[in-house]
């Protein structure tokens, strides 16, 4: 299998009042055809702002000042905008967090899914009404031809979510970027949607690039985890691998952070500390080591770099390649054994 | 007290809707379209449907004029200044034309007037303030210094120096008119424009491979429509009134085309203010008319396509 999407050492700055700012730094990952691949972290860790920059949604003020993302081996960032605008849609596609705000209100939801199929599949009108049809029904809307006629206000927050999944899916994309597609929507809700989302992957075989926070969807989708905090990927490995032996600190208390059914009620819940360092200003060395339970000396004055730690999995921390405490492996353990997530 | 009050408006909010899904029967829910809704919030306002009725009308007399009117406008038929009588409905002017064709035909070219006036200046401005909304930075800042500019200007005094450097040709008086309400437009569009931008549906139109120029037009432009369109309605009678202050002055529509200004410039003099009432009453009760109607109109829409109200 190819590489469909290479991302390379990006670093991505937004240029404020004060200077640029550095907002994603180092980002490196690749996804292969028909394989999804979670970008997990906090809020403000730089995952939407890795995906937005691989479509080219940074604004006016962001850029990617270094690095390079490779989409079937052509340049996503030296694209110029017509280019952009060809693939997008098309080859490229995204959903959004929010699908009460994501469709257009004025626009009866039937026309705003065959706006795409008519500008990028080049159908007429009446082709392009059956192919609309037909996507609907495909992604579980009752009735398409009557609901194809509503505007989106008319419906519930997960039918629209449906219909945007369509819209975004309907010229049968290579890659489908979705931006949190879960966080709005309620559990049982949720559930259907990631049902759905696997279910359209697998007849098209399109690669997705899943931004969530949200552990339980990842362990869900994913094939392969990266884990980003402060803007840096801090640990890549696949899912199997991430969830039963998480190598960094930061992606340990992740887990450990996840709320469990058969959880001991008398205890607090795990949580890490602290809060993510503000960009202006990083903590020199490791940017965790504030937060973290087993920093040492090292990590407070060198900058550890991803390492290789067998099988694809990556991690930026320095602690593997010295003797990892004891009491963290115990923890793990216990944890693991806990119950699936 | 103020309890029973919030249950009760709540009551009778619900009241028409389970009207209506009982009246619908073949779907087991009723969605109320959008159109639907405007329809029935428009309708609500008596004022506003008595404007549209009566703006109705104008526009159906203004259009038949030719067909309407006794006698041709600029024809004279009788007797100079008569009074109202069987022949002369509502009398004849100095000159002996019949003043019933003349306001037929005045109201016919204050209306064109009007209206295309509201339609050049809406859409240079709706372009204008997407330009700037939609790209912001130093193209945002010119467009906006060009309206600031022309915001500035004593607006009668610049217009009257127009006028008489260019002459009152129809056409001119259109282009004059425009000239200085467009910026407002332009400010209108522009904020809406810059807070519809930021929506999730636009950015999902820029991952869709939608072109600029089909995300301005086809995805924001009509979500900036309600405010353009209240803004017109007024900005017609706006403009009518305009025209008619600068023929009153003598620099709008030229005699002999009969104008609703010029019928009333023609009126200036004391004699006829006082002992010929036929000359003026007609003219301006039809501007205070239409302006009142399209005001109305204006109002109704307005509350109609508030999502608040």
């Amino acid at each position: 299998m190819g590489k469909l999407l290479e991302v390379e050492r990006l670093q991505i700055a937004f240029r404020t009042d004060q200077g640029d700012v550095i907002s994603v730094d180092e980002v490196s990952f690749d996804i292969k055809a028909g394989e999804t691949v979670a970008i997990v972290g906090e809020s403000g860790c730089g995952k939407s702002v890795t995906s937005l920059s691989l479509i080219g949604l940074l604004g006016k003020r962001g850029y990617v000042r270094q690095g390079e993302s490779r989409f079937n081996g052509f340049s996503l960032t030296k694209a110029s905008s017509a280019e952009l605008r060809k693939l997008r849609g098309n080859e490229i596609s995204m959903i959004f967090q929010d699908s009460m705000t994501s469709l257009n209100p004025v626009i009866p939801i039937g026309e705003q899914l065959e706006e795409p199929i008519r500008l990028h599949l080049h159908l007429s009108r009446q082709q392009a009404k059956a192919v609309a049809l037909d996507m609907l029904r495909k992604v579980g809307i009752p009735r398409p031809e009557v609901i194809s006629k509503e505007y989106p206000q008319t419906l519930s927050g997960g039918m629209r979510q449906r219909v945007m999944i369509a819209i975004a899916l309907v010229c049968k994309p290579k890659l489908l970027i979705a931006d949190e597609p879960t966080t709005a929507l309620d559990v049982t809700i949720q559930a259907q949607i990631v049902q759905l989302m696997k279910q359209l992957q697998a007849s098209d075989g399109t690669s997705i690039l899943l931004v969530t926070h949200d552990l339980g969807v990842v362990a869900e989708m994913a094939d392969k985890v990266v884990v980003m905090y402060a803007g840096q990927v801090v640990e890549t490995a696949d899912v199997f691998t991430l969830f039963r032996a998480p190598q960094h600190p930061y992606t340990q208390g992740l887990m450990r952070s996840i709320p469990h059914l058969n959880r001991d009620s008398s205890k607090r819940m795990d949580a890490i500390a602290g809060t993510v360092p503000s960009l202006q200003h990083m903590p020199t060395g490791c940017r965790y080591h504030p937060r973290c339970p087993h920093a040492v000396g090292r990590c407070r004055e060198q900058r550890p770099a991803l390492q290789n730690v067998g099988n694809e999995h990556l991690v930026r921390c320095w602690l593997p390649s010295e003797s990892v405490p004891p009491t963290v492996k115990d923890s793990l353990a216990g944890h693991i054994s806990g119950g699936a997530v | 007290m103020s309890v029973t009050k919030l249950s009760e408006l709540s009551w009778r909010k619900e009241a028409p809707a389970s009207e209506k899904k009982e009246s619908s029967e073949q779907a087991d829910y009723m969605i109320e379209t959008y159109a639907g809704q405007l329809k029935r919030k428009f309708f609500k306002h008596k004022m506003a449907v008595w404007g549209c009725t009566t703006t109705l009308l104008l526009l159906i007399v203004g259009l038949l004029a030719p067909w309407l009117a006794p006698y041709q406008p600029n024809e004279v038929t009788a007797a100079f200044s008569a009074p109202p009588s069987l022949t002369n409905w509502l009398g004849t002017d100095q000159v002996g034309r019949d003043v019933l064709s003349r306001l037929l035909y005045g109201m016919r070219i204050s209306l064109l007037i009007g209206i295309l006036t509201v339609v050049m200046y809406v859409l240079f401005g709706s372009f204008i303030g997407m330009l700037a909304g939609y790209f912001g930075g130093w193209l945002d800042m010119l467009l906006m210094r060009m309206t600031d500019i022309f915001l500035s200007f004593p607006y009668m005094l610049v217009v009257l120096v127009i006028v008489s450097v260019l002459g009152a040709d129809i056409f001119t008086i259109m282009f004059v008119l425009a000239l200085f309400k467009w910026p407002t437009i332009a400010l209108l569009v522009r904020s809406s424009v810059m807070s519809i931008k930021q929506t999730d549906y636009v950015r999902a139109s820029i991952t869709l491979g939608y072109s600029t120029s089909r995300i301005l037009c086809i995805h924001i432009l009509p979500n900036a429509a309600a405010p353009i369109i209240v803004n017109a309605t007024f900005g017609i009678a706006g403009t009518i009134l305009s025209e008619a202050g600068l023929s009153f002055l003598g620099m709008g529509i030229k005699s002999p085309q009969a104008s609703l200004g010029n019928m009333l410039h023609d009126a200036q003099s004391l004699t006829v203010l006082t002992e010929q009432p036929w000359l003026w009453v007609p003219a301006g009760f039809v501007i205070l008319l239409i302006v009142l109607s399209f005001n109305f109109v204006g109002d109704g829409l307005r509350d109609a396509l508030d999502a608040n109200a």
